[in-house]
């Protein structure tokens, strides 16, 4: 019995806020569209009985997720997130690694030192933080300025409003989560296997591709995953720093939901993000398991 | 039979396969090694022994060329192996750790060194395959290295680090992970695999019983020398200093001052007021009255409750301790000068009444030749 209450506490808390939340959003987007407050019909009316819940459920359809597939807006803006989330992941690895690497491989007294490092921009507001780009990337920002002045260019560049911005926002905002994996991976590392490796006629080089990246694949793998789950779903970074051409999915269910008042659409939209989610979700949760096997 | 002693470093002929020049490590203002000169001859296993922080790693890892000396040279085969990485090196070590790669099954991990040299495929799993037979791993070829025990392991590693056949095997604490039963196995496995390879070891060890266990030589180190190097007979008989006869085995160290007797064949050895002087034999020479050591090995030291007849040295005393191993017996005896000698006796049969208990009186009696005689 009392196991059981130990399990429930955390369940309890996944249901209160997870599932009753998605379920109200899913009941949403198989609703319509209404002038009315809240904006949707049909509501619960619990007075009129049993009947009022039958016509509750009859009114109920899948009208919303036919819409999505009608207008090509909205597959292009899922493949254009899943893009983008991709190309971001990819460059904050190639970012992060090195950091990383650089980490592990520091003197043990300036690790803590560089690990507070990684973790203060958490200090501030996020949304001042990618604030804080727009002065730096826009054609006056003080990017534009550096190169002019050193002469490297002559005309400001173009960066802001456009989906380098959108990288340079993710690899910003999200390389903590990629370099702290990377990190705990590579620390853990016995020196003695890059000796051996050494040893048994590795190169430099092909130790590390051969004994440093196959030790540090899990770390790799979490951090990817870190990146690429929530870049999907990103509003803030492409609406502050991509321009008209950026489409990313987080933006058009903002537009759905703010400016049309559309939420049966905008919740359809949140539903199927949530489905394409869960594919590289369940993934992420199998490494940590088999890693947590592999350790034994 | 025919078969002549393997003994290379008697035998000016032999050329050397490893050989330290003058060879000095520095770290910083510590040094590791302080100017070292010594030969290792091939096939032969030579253990580097000593306490922590005597040298002994340091000497192996310059072997490996994970370190390089300040000063000197180290030849391989009559060359110079400084300026050789340590992946060009006709040289495989076998770490302390095992440094096994966890992401690479057993297979694999024998495999590794052989893939580096880009072997055809079919010589790889055919040498690989020795190798497993060797070290009888064949059932566990597929396993990765937290799927077996740590027996298995060390077996692993050895098979890896000698999968390329090098020139010389280095094995640092090879043993140190193994429970004392399974230890005393694998030293013999190790001794026979060296026979069979014909490969030269040198093994790093903390453990003098190990290193008298499997090495041809024994070299004992302290502070970045080697004190004594010789075989394990000769260092256990014929230590040539006070720390090596104290660092290996039992020892009883009495000081005094050496007077050579009036015939001249041996030495006396005054120690205490009131005590005849110890007699002892040495092909050292000493001056009159000259500070010494006498150095006796208990089961040297007989034990008898009467005065023996014609001993050369006898000694009265009473038990202090007794410690019984099962096999042997020690007793510690206290001379009235208050010297403390250990003598040893066998316990060759299962149930014979003990002769001796504590504080008993007996006497301890050795010969001329039992003792060794060290300067002071």
């Amino acid at each position: 019995m009392r196991r059981f209450a130990l399990i429930a506490v955390p369940y309890l808390w996944l249901l209160a806020l997870f599932l009753v939340p998605f379920l109200i959003v899913l009941k949403i987007s198989l609703s319509d569209i209404a002038m009315a407050i809240p904006p949707y019909t049909p509501t619960l009316d619990l007075s009129a009985g049993w009947e009022g819940i039958k016509s509750f459920f009859a009114a109920l359809d899948l009208e919303n997720f036919e819409f999505l597939t009608t207008d090509d807006l909205y597959w292009k803006a899922y493949l254009s997130s899943l893009q983008i989330a991709f190309i971001a992941t990819i460059a904050t690895l190639i970012v992060g690694y090195p950091i990383a690497y650089g980490m592990a491989n520091a003197p043990d007294h300036w690790r803590p030192t560089l690990m507070m490092l990684v973790i203060l921009p958490f200090w501030t507001s996020f949304l001042i933080r990618v604030y804080a780009w727009v002065g730096i990337l826009s054609s006056e920002g003080y990017l534009n300025q550096i190169l002019l002045w050193s002469g490297v260019i002559n005309e400001p560049l173009t960066i802001l409003n456009t989906n380098v911005a959108v990288y340079i926002g993710i690899v910003y905002t999200y390389l903590p989560f990629m370099i702290l994996p990377i990190y705990s991976a590579l620390e853990r590392m016995d020196e003695s296997l890059l000796e051996a490796a050494e040893d048994l006629g590795c190169s430099r080089i092909s130790a590390f591709w051969l004994v440093t990246i196959p030790l540090s694949k899990n770390g790799i793998i979490a951090g990817c995953f870190l990146v690429f789950i929530p870049t999907i779903g990103e509003f803030v970074i492409p609406s502050l720093l991509g321009g008209s051409k950026t489409l990313m999915i987080g933006k058009v269910l903002w537009e759905e939901f703010f400016n049309n008042r559309d939420w049966p659409v905008a919740s359809a939209v949140a539903v199927i993000l949530l489905l394409i989610l869960i594919i590289p979700i369940i993934l992420f949760q199998r490494n940590e398991q088999k890693q947590r096997e592999a350790e034994g | 039979m025919g078969q002549t002693t393997f003994e290379p470093w008697n035998d000016p002929e032999v050329e050397p396969l490893i050989q330290f020049r003058n060879v000095t490590k520095n770290f910083g203002d510590f040094t590791a090694i302080d100017d070292q000169s010594f030969d290792i001859y091939a096939k032969e296993f030579f253990a580097l022994l000593g306490p922590s922080g005597c040298g002994k790693t340091t000497m192996m890892r310059m072997l490996a060329g994970f370190e390089s000396p300040s000063s000197g040279t180290i030849l391989l085969g009559g060359q110079d192996i400084a300026p050789i990485p340590p992946n060009k090196r006709a040289v495989n070590m076998m770490f302390q750790s095992y440094a096994l790669f966890p992401h690479l099954s057993v297979w694999d991990n024998i495999a590794f060194g052989l893939k580096r040299d880009r072997k055809p495929a079919d010589e790889i799993a055919e040498r690989v395959g020795q190798m497993l037979k060797l070290t009888r791993l064949e059932k566990f070829a597929k396993r990765k290295p937290h799927q077996i025990s740590g027996g298995q392991r060390q077996r692993v590693a050895l098979a890896r680090s000698l999968a390329k056949a090098p020139k010389l095997l280095l094995l640092d604490e090879p043993l140190g992970a193994l429970d004392a039963k399974l230890r005393q196995d694998t030293q013999f496995e190790l001794m026979d695999i060296q026979e069979k390879t014909g490969t030269t070891f040198v093994i790093v060890t903390h453990d003098q019983e190990e290193a008298m266990t499997v090495a041809s030589r024994v070299a004992v180190m302290d502070h970045g020398r080697i004190i004594q190097a010789d075989t394990p007979a000769n260092i256990y008989e014929m230590p040539n200093s006070v720390y090596v006869a104290d660092f290996i085995g039992e020892v009883t160290i009495i000081e005094g001052r050496a007077t050579r007797t009036r015939n001249g064949d041996a030495y006396e050895v005054a120690f205490a007021e009131g005590q005849p002087p110890l007699r002892a034999q040495s092909d050292r020479s000493f001056g009159i009255g000259q500070a010494c050591h006498l150095a006796i090995r208990p089961e040297k030291v007989r034990i008898t409750a009467e005065k023996p007849e014609d001993a050369a040295n006898a000694v009265q005393g009473a038990i202090l301790d007794i410690a019984y191993l099962g096999n042997l017996s020690t007793y510690i005896v206290e001379l009235p000068s208050g010297h403390l000698i250990k003598a040893q006796t066998a316990n060759t049969q299962r149930l014979s009444r003990r002769s001796f208990t504590w504080e008993d009186t007996v006497w301890l009696s050795w010969t001329e030749t039992a003792g060794v005689l060290l300067e002071g």
